[in-house]
């Protein structure tokens, strides 16, 4: 246990290295002694600009929804009972999209409403994602049998992509750039001033998700041992679903609809930390996921890629591998 | 007062799911200190009657008393503490040994599950009597049906509680390892004076091993004794009647017939 501990710190400092980074490379490099500068508050006016209204929002970002997303998907593995779950693939990033989509693209629908249209589609996100998960966990109390359950959340993302695209056809062309932009997923559209709607909702689910590591546990171990072990199942998979809703629902109304960081992420972690004891593979796959986003990140604003690259493509080229080596080498934590 | 009650009672205990009730009135004690065989034919409501026992069912009706208190009204954690269950099926097999044992002291631990050298002495003792600390260092996914089943009797060994229920132990494992189990379960219902319940259908290994049986019948009857009162009430011969099972009460022996 202890010596597996050290992971986590390798995961937190590569982090903090890569965020590092984020700050000091981009279309205008700066050296690490402006950034500092910048940080403290001194320095020149632009380079301020640049680093706390620009790259400080979107490090902070990236570390977050990849954080959240990771956590999302490993208590939706361990509470599903599999390896394939994760906020995308059980169609919740869909249930949000829908939510968003409604708010961008039928916008004249909600003119006359007092609230901005961000929160708006905050709250659209949330309750998509919410719906989609609450008929998951029904159809799982029916169904309890994880092929039928990944099958259902695979249609109703390609239901909810349906219910999109009647949308897209019959709205304006500028909302439908707005929409189609926001599909791509991006860390980089939050801004100072928005970054406390993601960090504050994220900081809770990810509190909340670590109160859940002994229980989950106990699910390792199936149900009803779980249960005879003085675990309320019940609850504690209702809560496990609320949390996953709340961070996928909020990280996908913020950074649009993320590939794969989810699903792939604890994977990688317990290919690291060889364990499946939530009390470590919870905080590595936090501080994995929140890495492994900057690192996405970083590539999407490499200048070589002129800053065009979709962030889903990238995390896409990270997670697929994985989710093949997963089925393939035998890896599977939860074969039988 | 602990005396007073014996571990686990069944008050005119109703069974059943779906509104469907298997069986009623159904009245039984497990004293401290005894292996009781659950034997009957498939179907009948073994496995619904464990489990009703063990509070992961509601009960149709009547009570299940553990140490005097009823089950329903005790929380999950306070039940885990007085009961520990063995279910069938294999969890998943990345999972190592010693993890898995460790589980078993979760009633135990505070609210991050963390080990303190007495659970960790709990654990290491539950090992012993399971006979597994050869497995200890192995994941689920290397051991063998009849080694995975000693892990989870380890688990529940962890537990530390006064009652073990097991469903069907000896499903799926060869001869010399069903006789290595329900010997394992005997020493420790002896040794530990733990009450100690495991449905079969190894009527021979019950007989032979088992201090007490139980046995439902079709209908919903449930008759309780001796594996001795057993045989001379002819109770077996009457319950395989006609099945192609031939049980000759002299010797305490059945045979198939063609």
């Amino acid at each position: 246990m202890r010596g597996k501990g050290l992971w986590l710190v390798f995961f937190a400092l590569a982090g903090l290295v890569l965020a590092t980074v984020g700050l000091v490379v981009g279309s205008a490099d700066l050296s690490l002694h402006q950034v500092g500068e910048a940080l403290a508050g001194r320095g020149e006016e632009t380079v301020r600009m640049i680093v706390l209204q620009v790259r400080l929002p979107e490090v902070l970002t990236a570390a977050a929804a990849g954080a959240g997303l990771a956590a999302s998907g490993l208590l939706m593995q361990t509470t599903f009972h599999n390896p394939l779950a994760g906020p995308g693939v059980l169609g919740l990033t869909g249930g949000a999209a829908v939510g968003v989509a409604l708010v961008m693209l039928a916008s004249p629908l909600w003119q006359a409403l007092p609230v901005s249209r961000d929160l708006l589609a905050m709250a659209a996100a949330l309750a998509g994602a919410m719906a989609v998960l609450l008929l998951i966990t029904v159809a799982d109390r029916r169904v309890g049998d994880g092929v039928t359950l990944l099958i259902l959340g695979v249609m109703l993302g390609y239901l909810c992509s349906a219910l999109i695209s009647v949308l897209q056809a019959a709205s304006e062309a500028g909302a439908l750039k707005g929409f189609v932009l926001w599909g791509m997923g991006s860390f980089g559209t939050m801004g100072l001033h928005r970054l406390p709607w993601l960090l504050v909702p994220v900081a809770a689910g990810l509190l909340l998700a670590l109160t859940l590591v002994k229980p989950m546990n106990a699910l390792l171990v199936g149900e009803e041992h779980a249960a005879s072990m003085g675990v309320e199942v019940r609850r504690v998979r209702r809560t496990s679903v609320w949390v996953t809703g709340l961070l996928a629902g909020t990280i996908t109304a913020c950074c649009g609809p993320v590939a794969f960081l989810g699903l792939a992420v604890p994977h990688v972690a317990r290919a690291f930390l060889r364990t499946a004891d939530h009390r470590l593979l919870m905080p590595g796959t936090i501080l994995l996921g929140g890495t492994l986003a900057l690192a996405c990140d970083l590539v999407v604003r490499m200048p070589w890629a002129g800053g065009m690259l979709p962030l889903n493509a990238v995390t896409s080229w990270l997670g697929a591998p994985v989710v093949l080596w997963v089925l393939l080498s035998g890896k599977n934590w939860f074969r039988r | 007062m602990k005396e007073a009650w014996d571990p686990l009672q069944a008050r005119d205990l109703a069974i059943g799911h779906a509104g469907n009730v298997l069986a009623d009135r159904i009245n039984l004690s497990l004293p401290a200190g005894e292996l009781t065989a659950l034997l009957g034919v498939n179907g009948v409501g073994k496995s619904t009657l464990l489990r009703t026992l063990a509070g992961l069912l509601p009960p149709m009706g009547g009570q299940v008393l553990i140490g005097g208190s009823p089950v329903q009204a005790l929380s999950a954690h306070e039940r885990a503490r007085r009961m520990a269950v063995v279910l069938t099926g294999r969890p998943a097999g990345m999972l190592d040994v010693e993890t898995v044992v460790a589980l078993g002291r979760q009633p135990w631990t505070n609210r991050w599950g963390r080990i303190t050298p007495a659970d960790r002495a709990a654990v290491d003792r539950a090992f012993d009597l399971a006979a597994a600390q050869d497995l200890r260092h192995r994941t689920l996914a290397t051991c063998s049906d009849g080694e995975c089943q000693k892990v989870l009797i380890a688990r529940a060994l962890a537990q530390d509680t006064p009652v073990m229920l097991l469903d069907e132990p000896t499903a799926f494992l060869d001869l010399p390892n069903r006789a290595a189990v329900v010997r394992m379960l005997r020493g420790i219902a002896h040794g530990q004076r733990k009450a100690v319940l495991f449905s079969t259908h190894d009527l021979q290994l019950a007989l032979d091993l088992g201090d007490r049986m139980m046995l439902l019948c079709a209908g919903g009857a449930l008759w309780q004794g001796t594996p001795q009162e057993a045989m001379a009430s002819g109770v077996l011969a009457q319950a395989f009647n006609g099945s192609g099972v031939v049980f000759d009460a002299a010797t305490g022996t059945h045979r198939f017939t063609g």
